[in-house]
């Protein structure tokens, strides 16, 4: 054995038994009642989740007042350190791009994906922003536009400028910034697992900063606080769905969109989504996941080719343009004046979609075996970015040039943010096909986020293990659905908003733990990149 | 009678499955039969092994310690899949086939008030119910 060759053996051994832990997936696990569920996880988030619940229905004004008003000092106190996290996300996956770390294979060198690309990219979509971009993606640049509340810098509605700058400002929230949240954690969850046989659930990514600790009561911790923010995220925007997808559905069919309504609602997606999660990955999520894409990009073609060919191209180049434009002074934490639109607009979302990280990204995780770093980020960051300034152009655009040019109800403004999708496509042809279209791509969001959103939570609270009994997977479905049939029926809007505003205060502890996961997964990747290189000297 | 006996075998619990491994090895000692072990593994880290390739090695080993314990001729095969106890029921009888098995032997629980309610299902009824070979179930 020459010098070399003993040198490399050495460092492999060293590197080795820095991960090296006696841990087995599911040994703190008990198997009764036809579940196998991790103690304490398991029956701690439970009792707390049983305990917000019951606090939010007796006392729903006060916890209302009591969670909105953190949510808000939150969100004042902390507006730099989101903001600054987010660039630094944005950052770290960028150079994990370029950087010789991206070669590395998720799962080994021998990995092959399980998925094909675009069942993977419908499903990273579907669990991720479905919704949002059905809601938002002509309410919020149309907002800007026609001052409804803040507008970004400050820039004068009804202008050119500000159409520009709605555009810009929109993608900036839901372009790369949200998609680099997401990659941190599912890259990180997707190498501790794959590559380093840690079981997936997220206390496994910070193995290198705490060992064998994070099986203990720190990582009992994070896991409880990622599965009440998941399930409280998912609760919560299913009964503040239904309210919006009833008064869709009433917009269009006059069926009414009262209480009645909107527990049909969740019952029917409820329903749905335990249908899905029994079918499994395969022939549930995948699939609703790809019928979706199939929806939503029929959609897309209708709104570019009704509104106008030419019309598009040049809402392409101003989506773009604005978002070039505006990424930087928008990024800026320093010396803010437009104070309504950063705080309630740029943080809100960033808390929000931290919060919504575990959930997503454990998800995208779970099915992105086989990627190289590479691309993986060049999926999860780029692509949607792509496709997000495409469908923005499309809906944002369409919705602005009715604005801008006097056109139906969106040119006073916007009184129902929910509408606001269905007003634009009231004033293209065949509204009747498009809105019922739109509604049940909306209705499929709200199954894929809700099948997914329990394989994670069940995933979770059994301590990593994915092979736990069905039973769990449905226990978890239906809470979701019970928990916003309850808070909307017995404690109203205000339940529901109290516990929307707890779910997303969970996102300044989680920001903390975002940007230890980017020092963890770094040192991660650096040490499996040099396992690589030893291993190639040892073959030589 | 028979040309290839396959047991489908969970790693996690072999002490629940003892009396079917006993019994197929009895069965593939009467009549000179190999046995296949057949397991459908998860790709993400379980009890059994913290890879999918690491699975396969304990399955091998596995299979290679109950031919030396019973003196028959054993193999196995690994089944991935992505999600395994949906898919699981599936899986098994795809590798029916896949090995070239006319006789399953598998361990199932007894029934009892959850069968009743449905609350959980039984792999071995199921294969019962869609296989074309004859399957042994072992209670």
């Amino acid at each position: 054995m020459n010098e070399e060759t003993k040198t490399a053996q050495e460092a492999i051994s060293e590197i080795e038994d820095l991960y090296d832990t006696d841990y087995v997936v599911g040994q703190d696990n008990i198997e009764k009642w036809g579940f196998d569920m991790h103690a304490p996880v398991f029956p701690v988030s439970a009792a707390l989740i049983a305990l917000f619940v019951i606090g939010s229905l007796m006392f729903p004004e006060q916890s209302r007042e009591m969670l909105v008003a953190t949510r808000t000092w939150i969100q004042e106190t902390f507006d730099w350190m989101f903001l600054s996290a987010g660039n630094i996300f944005v950052l770290f996956c960028l150079a994990l791009i370029v950087l010789p770390v991206g070669k590395i294979r998720l799962g080994g060198e021998d990995a092959r994906p399980d998925f094909s690309v675009v069942s993977w990219f419908a499903m990273l979509f579907a669990a991720g922003m479905g919704i949002g971009l059905m809601f938002w993606s002509v309410a919020e640049p149309v907002g800007y536009f026609t001052e409804w509340f803040g507008t970004p810098l400050d820039t004068a509605g009804f202008t050119e400028e500000a159409r520009t700058a709605a555009l810009g400002a929109t993608m900036y929230h839901w372009g790369l910034h949200p998609w680099a949240i997401y990659a941190v954690v599912a890259l990180s969850l997707a190498f501790f697992s794959f590559n380093k046989g840690f079981p997936l659930t997220i206390r496994s990514t910070f193995y290198p900063l705490l060992g064998d600790r994070v099986w203990g009561w720190p990582g009992h911790i994070i896991d409880t606080v990622a599965v009440l923010a998941t399930i409280f995220g998912l609760a919560t925007s299913l009964g503040l769905g239904a309210q919006q997808a009833a008064s869709g559905l009433n917009f269009l069919f006059d069926v009414g969109s009262g209480l009645q309504t909107q527990v049909i609602i969740i019952t029917g997606v409820t329903a749905v989504a335990i249908i899905s999660v029994v079918r499994g990955i395969d022939g549930g999520v995948k699939l609703l996941s790809n019928l979706n894409l199939i929806f939503a990009f029929l959609l897309l073609m209708f709104v570019i080719i009704a509104s106008s060919l030419g019309g598009f191209f040049s809402n392409v180049a101003r989506t773009f343009s604005g978002y070039v434009e505006y990424i930087l002074p928008l990024s800026n934490p320093v010396g803010r004046e437009d104070t309504t639109f950063y705080h309630s607009w740029t943080i809100f979302f960033w808390a929000w979609w931290i919060s919504w990280s575990p959930f997503v990204g454990m998800f995208i995780a779970r099915v992105s075996r086989g990627r190289t770093v590479r691309q993986f980020l060049t999926a999860v960051l780029l692509v949607p970015t792509l496709v997000t300034v495409v469908w923005m152009s499309a809906f944002g655009g369409s919705g602005l040039d009715q604005a801008a040019e006097g056109v139906g109800e969106l040119a006073e403004g916007i009184s129902d943010s929910t509408l606001a999708l269905f007003q634009m496509l009231s004033h293209l042809p065949l509204t009747g096909i498009t809105s019922f279209l739109a509604i049940c791509l909306v209705l499929v969001f709200f199954v894929t986020s809700s099948d997914s959103g329990s394989l994670v939570i069940d995933s979770i609270t059994s301590g990593g293990k994915t092979n736990a009994p069905v039973n769990q997977r449905i226990f978890w479905a239906t809470a979701e659905g019970v928990i916003a049939a309850v808070l909307l029926v017995v404690g109203g809007s205000a339940a529901l908003e109290a516990l929307s505003a707890g779910a997303v205060s969970v996102g300044l502890p989680f920001t903390f733990l975002l940007l230890a996961m980017c020092v963890s997964l770094a040192r991660g990747l650096y040490h499996e990149r040099q396992l690589i290189e030893y291993n190639d000297v040892l073959r030589q | 009678m028979y040309k290839k006996i396959m047991v489908p075998v969970d790693l996690e619990h072999t002490e629940k499955i003892e009396k079917a491994l006993d019994g197929a090895a009895e069965l593939a000692k009467s009549y000179d039969l190999p046995v296949c072990y057949v397991a459908v593994m998860g790709r993400v880290p379980n009890r059994v092994a913290p890879s999918p390739e690491k699975f396969e090695a304990e399955l091998n080993m596995f299979a290679r310690e109950q031919g030396d314990k019973h003196g028959i001729k054993t193999e196995c095969k690994a089944v991935p899949s992505v999600d395994v106890p949906v898919e699981l029921d599936d899986k098994l009888l795809e590798a029916i086939d896949d090995v070239g098995a006319d006789l399953v032997v598998m361990a199932s629980h007894i029934p009892g008030v959850a069968d009743k309610l449905h609350l959980i299902s039984s792999n071995a009824a199921y294969m019962v119910k869609h296989s074309e070979v004859s399957i042994f179930v072992v209670r």
